[in-house]
């Protein structure tokens, strides 16, 4: 029987960071994890698919510098590619990384159990680890619990119907790859395929692809999908699939409602991602549920005393940096501190070809609450960085939306290559409440994509110099 | 000259943080050893913690309302000569110096040392500090509704000081909030230049007056809610007829009034208690739901519920079984008027069994009293009132007085309480049983 102040479920971004921090504040804490430390985004998420995406834009450079060449560069023959040995650096990255927070674990004093934690009441699990079985108590039990990959109904995962997990760990490319949904996990993943030289389809039941994001935002990604060759098919759905000796027939109902044979070597299906709520005990807690996902409030309280939960748990947006922020603010408030939990707004990144980031309102979203937007957008075809870098010719764009009457910036989005890395700027803006002429009137870089940024500001002020 | 560091020292057993009431000093003030430097409070006592040393204060670390760990910093004093083993210097200080958040740390010597508490002193917190009125005329620059706009940072540490945002005015572009906004809205108490926007004359008045609940205030509001909250409160209310009390009760006023205390009804409640507890041992009794354990109690500490200036406090008469009337009145005027006059000791306002509270002659007809968590019953105290009523078939006039009490439904069943609260009645209506075997 183990008692310890602050028990932790969940070794994954949220987790591992709340335990961490209470390490850090002196609280007696326990982290239970039943897979590898780093949890959905550093082993089968975030970190391997970029691997795996930064892999094949540099296999698709190489084929595109076959024969006539580009920019002068010219490869006499095909480049060939050894998935399995991609693979095999993809895993020494993501065995660094969370061989990294395990030290990181280890320094700040958490006792870290692997095994599977199942709750007999609020405060108490038990921990299978192999054979044995240890009993935990805690005062304080953090949920991290996590999310699973979505399953269709009538297209359960297994055999040649896989789910992101099995596609970022596959040994060989597939010939014909299938994609059911073109939300942002599909489209980078299907993008990624098709750079490796997969036939790739995809199908979506919405009428566009990635239903998340605004089509002007959307819109040079499904260019690059056409050029690529990629076949969309929109307002689809899948019928039936037939699974075959290590290959599958779909049967796809498009939008005009004509029945068509699809065959495909696997059927990746990513409709999103469920919380982790069944099979560790949690209809044993008393747990308030909202929807699909644990209830809690500002400060990441359950409805019951002491028990907090962060993360994918409970609701959108499933995304690391979420989680992060709230495991470390619910580490503080065991730790005595006062927090809320009160970002003005959560970034998002959809790593597609080209990159599309999000933070704060759209356009949509800021009329819709009746603000009046002034929006304006500056093209990286007018930045000189961008067309040094072959970043400056798939119609990418900073666009940025403010009050009309105070200026005060509400949203930031970009689409483009690169643009991840912009991300961070526009989110520092949001949050310390800046206007456009604060951007405006601090130096950019140059040349740096981040002079997009200060233009679609100056161009918002009438000011703009490069277009 | 040197930095003397002073950490919050162990204001009682088991205690690990203390509130801050209200500051003696400030930064920049000069201090004799044994000053007093600043009002805590723990559990329900005020704590007065004098100068360990002369210096003059370079830092303060939280200001009313905000709690301290006992072993962080308190504050730091700019002192005369440099005794080594009496300083923390600059490398040892950070541990210590983000207060709210640093694990405890140990006392230095210097700050454990010496007769540092007052434990409990008749010293009445300062109007001011226990409500903090802040005014601000809504009608501000902000438009009704809308964030306040403010960095993380700014955020943060408004939140941290218990102060909503919405009341600042901001300074800064587009009604920005910036760290000295907020460090003038402290500063004013509260009431940042927004005179000017208040309507002039008998006009409507759009004034709203936000006060910061902190103190025995905020105690109070976490108590009541825990108990709102965890425990599911019935009430049952009974009528009786006090008339045979009230006439031994006068009777024995009459007879003893000179030589003992004054007798009110509360000690004859109390008897009954005692009479009545042993066969319902399920109402005198602490829940632990974390634990699932009711512990019932032989012994019979009744709660008295007291209001006084800063708010209801809750002493204790203990071992109500071994006392008589008298020494029970007694006891109940003497805690009475040392918790109104804030000397009571902190054992004295806390390990009840069983609470009453009595509004006396505004006592109402009926009440539903909050359960003092974690017991598990309250018994309430209505006013007596002449009422007729049919005895016999003939309507006569009788003293009659409710009782209105609130059980926690998880341990004490309707039935239960019901034969409890009868079990009272039968008791006081026939107060002669009251001192049968």
């Amino acid at each position: 029987m183990i008692r310890t102040k602050v028990l932790v479920v969940g070794g994954g971004p949220g987790g591992y960071v709340a335990a961490i921090r209470a390490g850090h504040l002196g609280l007696d804490t326990v982290l239970v994890e039943a897979n590898r430390l780093g949890g959905t985004c550093l082993i089968r998420g975030c970190i391997p698919s970029k691997a795996l995406i930064h892999a094949a834009g540099k296999f698709d450079d190489m084929r595109r510098a076959v024969g006539d060449g580009i920019i002068g560069i010219t490869l006499r023959e095909a480049p060939s590619i050894d998935l399995n040995r991609t693979m095999l650096w993809k895993e020494g990255i993501v065995d660094r990384l969370s061989g990294g927070v395990g030290v990181l674990l280890r320094k700040a004093n958490v006792r870290v159990l692997e095994g599977w934690a199942t709750f007999s009441d609020a405060k108490t699990c038990t921990v299978r680890t192999g054979e044995a079985e240890e009993m935990i108590r805690a005062e304080h039990v953090i949920l991290a619990n996590g999310s699973n990959p979505a399953a269709l109904p009538g297209l359960e995962f297994g055999g040649p119907v896989i789910s992101s997990t099995e596609a970022l760990a596959l040994d060989r490319v597939p010939e014909r790859l299938l994609v059911v949904g073109a939300g942002y996990i599909g489209l980078e993943l299907g993008t990624a395929f098709r750079k490796l030289g997969s036939e790739v389809t995809i199908i979506e039941a919405l009428e566009r692809i990635l239903p998340n994001w605004d089509e002007p935002l959307t819109n040079p990604v499904r260019r690059w999908l056409e050029r690529a060759g990629v076949t969309l098919h929109l307002g689809a759905t899948v019928e039936m699939v037939e699974r075959r000796e290590g290959a599958a027939e779909a049967t796809v109902r498009t939008e005009d409602g004509v029945i068509l044979p699809v065959a495909a070597d696997q059927v990746l299906v990513t409709v999103g991602r469920k919380p982790l709520t069944q099979g560790w005990g949690l209809e044993a807690m008393a747990v308030d549920m909202a929807g699909p996902f644990v209830r809690i409030d500002e400060r990441c309280r359950t409805s019951m005393r002491d028990v907090w939960a962060i993360g994918d748990l409970v609701g959108e947006p499933m995304l690391a940096h979420k989680a992060s922020a709230q495991g470390e603010m619910v580490a503080e408030l065991i730790g005595g501190a006062r927090r809320q939990f009160d970002p003005v707004a959560i970034p998002a990144v959809c790593f597609t070809d080209p990159e599309i980031v999000s933070i704060g309102l759209s356009p949509g979203d800021a009329g819709a609450r009746g603000a009046d937007p002034v929006v304006t957008q500056f093209p990286f075809a007018a930045n000189g960085r961008a067309l040094s870098m072959e970043a400056g010719e798939d119609s990418g764009f900073v666009r940025v939306v403010a009050r009309s009457d105070d200026h005060r910036v509400l949203g930031v989005q970009a689409v483009g290559a690169h643009v991840s890395e912009l991300i961070g700027e526009f989110t520092l803006a949001i949050e310390m409440g800046a206007l456009l002429e604060d951007v405006a009137g601090t130096i950019h870089a140059h040349p740096t994509l981040t002079e997009a940024f200060q233009e679609a500001t100056l161009r918002s002020l009438g000011r703009a110099i490069h277009i | 000259m040197g930095r003397f560091v002073f950490n919050l020292p162990d204001v009682g057993e088991g205690i690990a943080e203390a509130e801050v009431v209200s500051w003696h000093v400030a930064v920049g003030s000069a201090v004799a050893e044994d000053d007093p430097l600043v009002d805590v409070m723990t559990d329900k006592a005020t704590v007065e913690i004098p100068s360990p040393r002369a210096g003059r204060v370079l830092a303060i670390t939280g200001g009313p309302g905000d709690k301290v760990r006992v072993g962080a910093e308190l504050l730091v004093l700019d002192v005369e000569n440099d005794e080594v083993t009496l300083l923390h210097d600059e490398a040892a200080a950070p541990g210590a110096a983000v207060a709210p958040l640093a694990a405890p740390t140990i006392p230095t010597p210097a700050a454990s040392a010496g007769p540092l508490l007052t434990v409990a002193k008749a010293r009445r917190t300062p109007q001011t500090s226990g409500r903090e009125k802040i005014e601000a005329a809504v009608a501000s620059a902000r438009p009704t509704g809308a964030k306040p706009l403010a960095s993380p940072a700014v955020r943060r540490r408004a939140h941290e000081l218990g102060i909503a945002l919405q009341f600042i005015p901001g300074t800064g572009p587009a009604g920005r909030i910036g760290h000295a906004d907020l460090d003038a809205y402290i500063a004013s108490g509260g009431s940042a230049a927004v005179a000017a926007s208040r309507p002039a004359g008998s006009a409507r008045l759009e004034r709203i007056e936000a006060i910061k609940i902190i103190g025995l205030r905020r105690r109070i509001a976490e108590r009541m809610q825990e108990s709102k909250r965890r425990i599911p409160h019935y009430s049952y209310v009974e009528e009786l007829d006090v008339t045979t009390l009230e006439e031994l009760r006068a009777h024995l006023n009459a007879r003893h009034g000179a030589d003992r205390p004054r007798l009110t009804l509360l000690p004859f409640l109390i008897r009954a208690l005692v009479c009545a507890v042993p066969r319902f041992p399920q109402v005198n009794a602490l829940f632990d739901d974390e634990t699932g354990i009711v512990r019932r109690h032989a012994a019979l500490h009744i709660g008295i519920a007291t209001q006084t200036p800063q708010g209801l406090m809750v002493p204790v008469v203990r071992h109500a079984e071994a006392l008589d009337l008298w020494e029970v009145a007694s006891e109940i005027s003497r805690l009475a008027a040392a918790t109104r006059e804030g000397t009571a000791a902190r054992d004295e306002l806390s390990g009840s069994t069983l609470t009453i509270t009595s509004l006396g002659p505004i006592g109402g007809i009926v009440t539903t009293p909050v359960i003092n968590y974690p017991e598990v019953a309250i018994i309430g105290v209505n006013r007596i009132v002449e009422r007729p009523v049919a005895r016999g078939g003939q309507i006569v006039i009788r003293k009659m007085m409710n009782l209105s009490s609130s059980f926690d439904h998880r341990v004490v069943d309707g039935w239960e309480a019901a034969q409890f609260v009868q079990e009272l009645k039968g008791l006081l209506e026939q107060p002669a049983s009251l001192f049968v075997e």
